[in-house]
């Protein structure tokens, strides 16, 4: 008669182990990496259900469904990392559409000798970022790729929201002369990536500003106030989407240079290495446009919100067949804020 | 920011630009070259030309080192990278610029060569170190500014006997390009020059005294930043005004007359004068590039490899030449904004930010709608 317990298996070598393919082949070890990791990391009730797909509450209200897959490297930089990067940008993608978000699924492509100490500080701080926003990762899905094929880890994430009553945003909404917002500083994330992947060091450290933004969007809708359109300017940063507002509205912007805050040592970092801030992505901003008799009580709901407490009307929606995005400089010129031509900085999200 | 902010001030903007517009005779026109990419770009990004009165119009240089390169150059180091399986390493606006057969070093890249951007030439060293196995080629460009890096690592190099290292040398002169803009028959149509910034703090204000001296043409040099330039500009007003002609320094916190003696020593102990290069937009100036001397002949990729130069004409719509020799706007040719664009740039010019297509694409083309 053997002594060993029965369906004992021995515990995740978490401190040593590394991913191996097993992992991802269906078998037992995967199982295990489930329940010893994930399961416990996200436990709710509906992970907990432990089936191919989680059963959830009906909802009322119209459904809204956002997607974002995370490549981010390095993995671990100042002020996050692709755990809580990959909850707070899916839930802003369905918060900006006016929903409130409800559920995440989290796919996860590892790859083969990834150590499992550091997958589970991602794990963690994933269950961290969902709980702190209380929106549960419900279900999820684990791939292993040979070494060499992936880079560490890549998350996607898909996010389940539903449209507040009442509430219409699209960016197809602007309207001349209504005015834009902008929630705080622009750069942060992007130059946080770039200079720890570069090996600057300044002396203060960029941080990134990854947040989850569904309750200072909640703040402002309650507001009253009538919003048009908001958009959170990751990949591209703030000119990029301010450019495809203005072509989706069909109409031009006026931006005032003066208006738009940039943290120093981000704008001594772009400096340095000749990049634009209008250019660097940013995780935890977004951009409201506005009917202009709203604009005064949107930005003091937006500045009573933490996330929101440097906020500023950076400029004006015009009337521009061309569509331009323009700027008057703080030198009292004016330019035009393009769309991004190639690729400013890779890999940031 | 510190050291920023007090060179883009808008109440000093805004003295400069009245002084600027009182000084200028109405009566006459000042056309006024920058030669740099560099300020080319400083002029679109703050929107200089708003504050300049209409009858002071900013012509763009030559002075980008990507917009200069000729179709033949990229061709040679996309040769390099894909028949001779080398890791292709250069600075990045680089390996955007189009070559032949609708490649460039990014599309080459996709195909399987193995381009690398770089930041610093000790990023090629390292990679040459970590690689003892590939050869390593920098596809070395730019004016004065980039040389002097480019001849510490190729004394590196020798110094640790890197034997899979070696230079595209590309690496040309400003004052050449001035001469060759200047020597046109006839003359030409520019009333002064806003002198290089960077360069300037390698080579010190004394090269170019013969513009003045021999052609009659004010130099003003001047910094990056956009107060720089405006006050670079209102001393050629007053220059063009007074009917002199002489080289002034505005830039006086980083140049000098003699330069950086030292860069020019390390330059001159590495590089030679070529016969010959051929620009983009200029044509084959004698005497306006380098090449390395016999002593580093080992470090030579086109010695090494045996990649002959050959010349490729330039796209017959594109109008870079004319636009880089201040002959044409941007604007006035006919695919800019259409077939040419940053995304899917046809000539050098709109490549680089610095470039005068670029620049004026990315941030300046609203005026024409106007």
């Amino acid at each position: 008669m053997s002594t060993v317990k029965p369906n004992y298996t021995r515990a995740l070598d978490i401190k040593n182990g590394r991913v191996d393919m097993s992992h991802g082949s269906g078998g037992r070890a995967m199982a295990q990496l489930i329940t010893e990791l994930f399961a416990v990391a996200f436990d709710n009730e509906y992970l907990a259900q432990g089936n191919d797909g989680a059963l959830l509450p009906s909802a009322s209200g119209r459904l809204v469904m956002a997607t974002d897959s995370h490549v981010v490297s390095p993995l671990f930089f100042a002020g996050g990392d692709i755990g809580c990067l990959s909850v707070h940008g899916t839930i802003n993608d369905v918060a900006v559409m006016g929903a409130t978000p409800l559920y995440l699924s989290a796919g996860f492509i590892l790859e083969e000798g990834f150590p499992l100490a550091d997958l589970k500080r991602i794990v963690e701080s994933m269950a961290k970022a969902s709980r702190e926003a209380g929106v549960p990762v419900v279900t999820g899905d684990t791939k292993v790729v040979e070494q060499g094929k992936g880079d560490g880890v890549f998350i996607t994430t898909t996010g389940v929201g539903v449209l507040r009553e009442g509430v219409h945003l699209s960016g197809d909404l602007a309207r001349p002369g209504d005015k834009i917002l902008l929630s705080g500083t622009i750069g942060d994330h992007g130059m946080a990536i770039l200079s720890q992947r570069e090996g600057l060091t300044f002396s203060a450290p960029i941080v990134s500003d990854t947040a989850a933004l569904h309750g200072l969007i909640a703040a402002m809708l309650d507001s009253g106030a009538k919003l048009r359109v908001l958009r959170d300017p990751t990949r591209g940063g703030l000119a990029t989407t301010l450019n495809e507002i203005a072509k989706q509205s069909g109409v031009g912007m006026m931006l005032q240079e003066s208006a738009i805050k940039v943290n120093q040592p981000v704008e001594a970092a772009c400096e340095f290495l000749g990049l634009d801030p209008l250019y660097v992505a940013n995780e935890g901003k977004l951009i409201a446009i506005c009917a202009p008799e709203d604009a005064p009580r949107l930005l003091e709901v937006m500045r009573a919100h933490p996330l929101g407490a440097a906020a500023s009307v950076i400029g004006e929606v015009l009337e521009d067949a061309h569509g331009f995005v323009q700027m008057t400089t703080k030198l009292g010129g004016r330019r035009v804020v393009d769309w991004l031509a190639g690729e400013q900085l890779p890999r940031i999200c | 920011m510190k050291y920023v902010d007090e060179f883009r001030d808008g109440e000093l903007a805004k003295n400069i630009s009245t002084n600027i517009a009182r000084e200028a005779d109405p009566e006459r026109n000042y056309r006024l070259m920058e030669f740099c990419g560099g300020h080319t770009h400083a002029i679109s990004r703050y929107g200089i030309a708003d504050l300049l009165p209409s009858n002071v119009r900013m012509i763009h240089g030559p002075g980008c080192p990507v917009c200069v390169l000729p179709i033949g150059r990229v061709d040679q180091a996309i040769r390099l990278a894909r028949e001779h399986n080398v890791i292709l390493c250069t600075y990045a606006d680089t390996v955007r610029v189009p070559a032949s057969d609708n490649l460039s070093l990014m599309r080459a890249k996709a195909k399987g060569a193995d381009v690398r951007m770089i930041y610093s030439t000790q990023d090629a060293l390292k990679i040459a170190r970590d690689n003892p196995g590939r050869e390593v080629v920098f596809l070395a460009i730019g004016f004065e500014t980039t040389t002097p890096p480019t001849a510490v690592a190729v004394k590196q190099a020798a110094a640790e006997g890197l034997k899979n290292f070696s230079i595209l040398c590309d690496h040309v002169l400003t004052p050449a390009a001035m001469h060759a803009i200047l020597a046109v028959e006839g003359g030409v149509a520019i009333d002064g020059f806003v002198g290089p910034a960077h360069v300037s703090t390698v080579i010190g204000s004394k090269p170019y005294e013969p513009f003045a001296d021999d052609y009659g043409k004010p130099v003003v040099i001047a910094g990056f930043e956009p107060l720089d330039v405006m006050q670079a500009i209102l001393m050629l007003v007053r220059q063009v005004n007074d009917g002199r002609a002489a080289v002034e320094n505005e830039f006086t916190r980083a140049v000098t007359r003699e330069g950086n003696l030292k860069a020019q020593e390390l330059v001159a102990e590495v590089f030679e004068l070529r016969d010959v290069f051929e620009w983009r937009g200029l044509g084959s100036v004698p005497n306006s590039a380098l090449k390395l001397r016999p002593k580093y002949a080992a470090f030579d990729a086109e010695l090494k490899f045996k990649v002959d130069y050959v010349a490729v004409p330039d796209n017959k719509a594109c109008e870079c030449a004319a636009i880089l020799r201040g002959q044409k706007r941007p604007q006035e040719c006919k695919i800019f904004g259409t077939v040419c664009t940053p995304e899917n740039p046809v000539g050098s010019c709109m490549v680089s930010s610095e470039g005068a297509c670029a620049a004026h694409y990315s941030y300046g083309r609203f005026r024409e709608t106007a």
